[in-house]
C-alpha cells in the first residue's frame, strides 16, 4: 500500500498548445479510493497513464510510496492497471492471463496455481479458469482483468473507466462489486471516470478536472455541497446547478433546493417567483422548468426538482412562489467562476 | 537512471542498424543498375577498377542504344496496350460478378467467393502447358492477344475477391433508398455503388496493370517473335545476343522499366494490404 | 452478372486444368497432332529421372528455407518500421522495390551482381583480402552457391511483401495489450514472443502461405538466374516442367511434372481456409 503523489505535473503533447495535463498537485491517502472525474479531454486518463508510466511527463514529478518514479518503467513501479477495454490476452486462457504477471516477474512456477486460485476466488471466477476471453461476457472479462491486477499484490491500483464498456443494467451491480472488492483488499486505488454518479458513489475523495487542470479535490459531499467554481458546480448534479446572473456575481442553487414556497414561510430563505414552462415526470421525482419572473435575474432559465409526493398542478405561463434557503445559495465570481461564498 | 539512458541509446542504434541493413540489402540492386546504366563499357568490364566509382566520365551510350537500336520502345508499347486491354476485360468480368456475389444471400455467396479466390492459387506454371495448346487452337500463337485473353485468369479471381469485400461493406439500404427514389436496380448500382467503390476499382486497375508488367511464364510461352513481346520477357531474352550480355543496356532497360511501376505501386500500397488481409483476417 | 466471370474461369482455368491431367497421361508433343493414352508411363519415367528427383528436392528446400528467412527478416523489419520516424516514407519506397519491380528484371540485376567475373561481391571480398584476385568462387557456377543464390533472390523479393503484411498485423494489435503486458512486468522480448507474435499468428500464416505459393510455383528466377544449372542443381519443379514441356517439346512429360505442384497447392488452400475460418470465430 502506498501513497501516490504528483508535484507540478504537466504533459504537453504538441508544442505551443495547451497541455493535456497542467500543473497538477495531488496526493492520495493510504488505502483510499480516489476518483479522477471530468469530461473527455480533461486530462484524467493522461494523468493516470503518467502515474502508470505509460506516458512520460513533460515536467513535474510523480512519487509512489515516497520515492520519485519518473524514470522507472511501469514494471518497476509495482502498480497494476485495468484498462477500459480490459486488454486481456486473447490467445491465453483465463488462468494463463492471471498467471502472466507472475511469470513475467519470475515467480517460481509452483506458486502460480495457489496465487491464481486466490485471485480468482476473490472475484468469483474460479470456474472460468480454462476459458478464453472471447468466450466470456463483459462482466466476467472485467473480473478477469481485476484478478490479473490483484494477483501481484500491487501497491497501487489504477482503473481507467472500467465500467463504461458494460451495459447500463450491469453497471450498477458491477459498481457494487468493485466497491466490495476495494473494501476487502484495501489497496490505494485511483479510478478514472466521466460519470459523476460513479464518482460520488464510489469515491472517498474526488479530483474534479477540466482542460488539464484540477478544479477541486474533496469528498463527494464537499464537491457537491461546496463546489469551488462554476465548473464543479455544474458538472456534479443532474440536472446541474441553476446559475443565474445577479447582483454581486453569479448566484447558484441546486434544483432540489429550489422548492415551491410553503404556506408557513421557512426562515432565512429567499423568495423567487417562477414562470412555469413545462414539466418532466420521472416517477419518483418531477422536474419543473421555467424562468424567473422578477428580480435582477428575471428571464433566466431555472429547474426545480420536487418529490412526486408533492401533488401540485402547474399551468404553463402562470407564475408561482418558490424559495431557496439562504444557506443553499452560492455566489460565484462572474469573471473567474470561483466561488465567493 | 544511467542504465535506462544507455539502454535507450543502444536500442536506437540497433533500430538504425536494422533499417540501414535492410534498405541497403533490398535497394542495392537498383542502385547498382543505376550505376551500370551510366558507366562506360571499358570501365564496366575492367575487373581492377573500383565498381563503386565512375573511373571514367559517365555515358549515355547505353540509354541511346536501348532506345534507338533495340525494340525496347516497342516492348513498352506492347506492355501498355496489353495492360489497358486486360484492365478493361478484368473490370468487365469482375465488377458484376463481385456485385452479384456480395448481394447473394446465404452461404452460397460465401462459398462461391471462396472458390473463385482459390482459383487464384492455381499458378501459371501448372496451366501454361495446356494453355499453350488452347492458345494455338484459337490461332493466337505469337500474337499479343494471346496474353490479353489469358491474363484475366490471374486478375479476375483476386479482383472479384477484393471487390466483393468492398461491395459487402456498402449498406444495402443505400441502393434500396435509390430504388425507392425511382432508379432501377441497375441504375442504383451505377449511381450509388460504383462511385463509392472507386477506391476498390482503382486498386483492381493498379493490381491488374502491375501483374501484366510482372508476368513472365505465359508471355515467354505464347509469344516468340521479338516485336510482339513485352517488357518483362523482352529484356532478359532479347537483349542478350547469343551468350553475350550487354550489361550496360540491360541494366538501363531494367531501371527504366521498373521505376515508374514502382512509383505507381507505392502510391497504392495501402489498398493492396487491405486486399490481401481483408479476407483472411477480419 | 456472375455468369461471364464464371464461364471465363471455367473455360480458361478449369479446362486447362483438366487438359493438364489428360496430357500427363498421354504422349502429346509440340508439333505432333496425334495423341495417345499411355497410362502411367510418363510418371514412371520422370520418377526415375535424377533431374526430377533433384527438382522436387530443390523445390521443397528452396521454399522452406526461403520462408524461414523471410518470416524472421520481415518480423524484425516490421518491428523497426512500426513507429513513425522521419523519412519512413522513403524507407518504405526503397524497401518495396524488390517486390514491385518485375520479377525478371530484378533477377537480371542480381545476375549482374553475381556474375562470375564482374561481380561486385567478388570485388568487395577481394578488396577485403578474403579472396585472392581471380580465385573467388563462381556464385552461379558452383552448385551449392547457385542454390543459395536462388534462395537469396527469392528472399530478396519476398521480404518486402511479407513485411507489409506483418506490419498490418502488428498495427492491428490494440495498443493497450502490450501496455498491459508492460505493466504486468514483461520486458521487450517476453512481450514480443509471448504476446505480440501469438496474436499475429493468423496474419503470419497468411504471409507464409502466400510466400510458399510464390516460391514453390515460380520458374522465372531459376530460368533467368541459372537456367536450372549447373547440372540441374537449381532445377525446380516449375522450371523443369518448362524445360521439358516447352523447350524440350515433350508436352506430356512437362504436364506430368507440373502436376506435382498440386498436392502442395491443395495443402496451402486448405490451411488458408482454416486460418480464415479461425479468424472469423474470434
Amino acid at each position: 500500500m502506498a501513497v501516490v503523489e504528483t508535484r507540478n505535473l504537466t504533459k504537453v503533447f504538441k508544442e505551443g498548445e495547451l497541455g493535456a495535463v497542467n500543473d497538477v498537485n495531488l496526493a492520495t491517502e493510504e488505502g483510499e479510493f480516489l476518483v479522477f472525474l471530468g469530461p473527455s479531454g480533461s486530462g484524467k486518463t493522461t494523468l493516470l497513464r503518467m502515474v502508470a508510466g505509460l506516458e512520460t511527463p513533460t515536467s513535474g514529478e510523480i512519487l509512489i510510496g515516497g520515492r520519485v518514479v519518473n524514470g522507472l518503467t511501469p514494471r518497476e513501479r509495482r502498480i497494476a492497471m485495468v484498462f477500459q477495454s480490459y486488454a486481456l490476452y486473447p490467445h491465453l486462457t483465463v488462468y494463463k492471463n492471471i498467471a502472466f504477471p507472475l511469470k513475467a516477474q519470475k515467480v517460481p512456477r509452483d506458486q502460480h496455481r495457489k496465487k491464481v486460485e486466490w485471485a480468482a476466488g476473490l472475484l468469483g471466477i474460479g470456474r472460468l479458469l480454462e476459458r478464453k476471453p472471447r468466450e466470456l461476457s463483459g462482466g466476467e472479462r472485467q473480473r478477469v482483468a481485476l484478478a490479473r491486477a490483484i494477483v501481484r499484490e500491487p501497491a497501487v491500483f489504477l482503473l481507467d473507466e472500467p465500467l463504461s464498456n458494460l451495459d447500463a443494467k450491469l453497471r450498477a451491480s458491477a459498481r457494487e462489486e468493485l466497491e466490495q472488492f476495494h473494501k476487502s483488499i484495501g489497496t490505494t486505488t485511483i479510478y478514472v471516470t466521466h460519470d459523476q454518479v460513479e464518482a460520488m458513489a464510489m469515491g472517498d475523495r474526488v479530483v474534479v478536472m477540466d482542460k488539464g487542470r484540477v478544479r477541486q479535490i474533496g469528498t463527494p459531499a464537499e464537491v457537491y455541497d461546496e463546489p469551488a467554481d462554476t465548473f464543479v458546480a455544474t458538472f456534479l448534479g443532474s440536472p446541474p446547478m441553476n446559475l443565474v446572473p445577479g447582483a454581486g456575481g453569479i448566484t447558484g442553487f441546486r434544483p432540489e433546493h429550489f422548492q415551491p414556497a410553503r404556506v408557513a414561510a421557512v426562515p432565512d430563505s429567499v423568495a423567487m417567483r417562477l414562470t412555469f414552462s413545462h414539466e418532466e415526470y420521472l416517477g419518483a421525482e418531477r422536474m419543473l422548468y421555467g424562468t424567473l419572473a422578477d428580480g435582477p435575474s428575471a428571464g433566466a432559465k431555472v429547474v426545480s426538482r420536487i418529490a412526486s409526493t408533492h401533488a401540485g398542478l402547474f399551468t404553463k405561463g402562470a407564475t408561482y412562489d418558490f424559495a431557496v434557503e439562504k444557506r443553499h445559495l452560492k455566489v460565484f465570481d462572474p469573471a473567474t467562476g470561483a466561488r465567493k461564498t | 537512471m544511467r542504465r535506462g539512458a544507455l539502454r535507450r541509446i543502444g536500442a536506437r542504434a540497433l533500430h538504425v542498424f536494422v533499417l540501414v541493413f535492410f534498405v541497403v540489402a533490398l535497394a542495392f540492386p537498383f542502385f547498382w543498375m543505376l550505376i551500370a546504366t551510366f558507366k562506360r563499357n571499358i570501365d564496366l568490364y575492367t575487373v581492377e577498377n573500383n565498381p563503386f566509382l565512375f573511373n571514367m566520365p559517365p555515358t549515355l551510350e547505353h540509354l541511346r542504344f536501348l532506345f534507338a537500336e533495340t525494340r525496347f520502345v516497342r516492348w513498352l508499347g506492347n506492355t501498355a496496350l496489353v495492360g489497358v486491354l486486360v484492365v478493361a476485360i478484368t473490370l468487365l468480368l469482375s465488377v458484376p460478378a463481385a456485385y452479384a456475389l456480395a448481394r447473394l444471400a446465404g452461404r452460397w455467396g460465401e462459398r462461391l467467393g471462396i472458390a473463385i479466390f482459390l482459383t487464384y492459387l492455381i499458378p501459371p506454371t501448372l496451366l501454361f502447358i495446356p494453355l499453350s495448346r488452347v492458345v494455338a487452337l484459337l490461332g493466337l500463337q505469337d500474337s499479343i492477344f494471346s496474353v490479353v485473353v489469358v491474363y484475366p485468369t490471374m486478375t479476375v479471381p483476386f479482383s472479384v475477391w477484393l471487390l466483393m469485400a468492398f461491395f459487402k461493406s456498402i449498406p444495402k439500404e443505400l441502393e434500396d433508398a435509390a430504388m425507392v427514389d425511382g432508379l432501377t436496380r441497375f441504375g442504383a448500382f451505377l449511381k450509388m455503388v460504383v462511385p463509392i467503390s472507386v477506391s476498390g476499382i482503382l486498386t483492381v486497375v493498379i493490381f491488374t496493370f502491375t501483374l501484366v508488367t510482372q508476368e513472365f511464364v505465359y508471355a515467354l510461352t505464347f509469344i516468340s517473335p521479338e516485336s510482339n513481346q513485352m517488357v518483362g520477357v523482352g529484356i532478359p531474352i532479347f537483349l542478350v545476343r547469343g551468350d553475350v550480355y550487354y550489361w550496360g543496356s540491360l541494366m538501363a532497360a531494367c531501371l527504366v522499366a521498373s521505376l515508374p511501376i514502382a512509383v505507381v505501386y507505392n502510391l497504392f500500397l495501402d489498398r493492396f494490404i487491405a486486399g490481401f488481409t481483408v479476407g483472411s483476417v477480419k | 452478372m456472375l455468369l461471364p466471370a464464371v464461364l471465363y474461369i471455367l473455360a480458361l482455368v478449369g479446362l486447362p486444368l483438366v487438359l493438364a491431367v489428360f496430357y500427363a497421361f498421354s504422349d502429346a508433343r509440340i508439333g505432333s497432332t496425334s495423341i495417345h493414352w499411355v497410362g502411367l508411363e510418363n510418371f514412371r519415367s520422370i520418377l526415375e529421372s535424377p533431374s526430377f528427383r533433384k527438382a522436387i528436392r530443390n523445390s521443397v528446400v528452396f521454399t522452406v528455407s526461403a520462408q524461414v528467412i523471410v518470416i524472421v527478416c520481415s518480423t524484425i523489419l516490421s518491428i523497426a518500421l512500426e513507429k513513425p520516424f522521419r523519412g519512413r516514407g522513403i524507407v518504405r519506397f526503397l524497401i518495396l522495390l524488390p517486390w514491385v519491380a518485375p520479377v525478371s528484371l530484378g533477377t537480371i540485376g542480381w545476375k549482374w551482381i553475381l556474375d562470375s567475373i564482374y561481380s561486385v561481391i567478388t570485388w568487395v571480398l577481394v578488396a577485403l583480402h578474403v579472396y585472392k584476385p581471380y580465385s573467388a568462387p563462381m556464385w552461379l557456377g558452383e552448385p551449392h552457391l547457385a542454390m543459395a543464390s536462388v534462395v537469396l533472390v527469392h528472399c530478396w523479393r519476398l521480404i518486402p511483401f511479407s513485411t507489409v503484411i506483418v506490419l498490418a498485423g502488428l498495427s492491428a494489435i490494440p495498443k493497450e495489450v502490450p501496455e498491459a503486458a508492460a505493466i504486468d512486468g514483461a520486458g521487450f522480448w517476453r512481450t514480443l514472443f509471448q504476446i505480440n507474435i501469438p496474436m499475429m499468428a493468423p496474419i503470419l500464416s497468411v504471409a507464409i502461405l502466400f510466400g510458399t505459393v510464390f516460391t514453390f510455383t515460380d520458374m522465372t528466377v531459376v530460368y533467368i538466374l541459372t537456367a536450372g544449372g549447373p547440372f540441374d542443381s537449381t532445377q525446380t519443379l516449375p522450371s523443369l516442367a518448362f524445360a521439358t514441356g516447352i523447350a524440350g517439346s515433350d508436352l506430356a512429360a512437362g504436364a506430368a511434372i507440373s502436376l506435382f505442384l498440386v498436392p502442395v497447392l491443395v495443402g496451402v488452400a486448405y490451411l488458408m481456409l482454416r486460418v480464415a475460418h479461425r479468424a472469423e470465430v474470434t
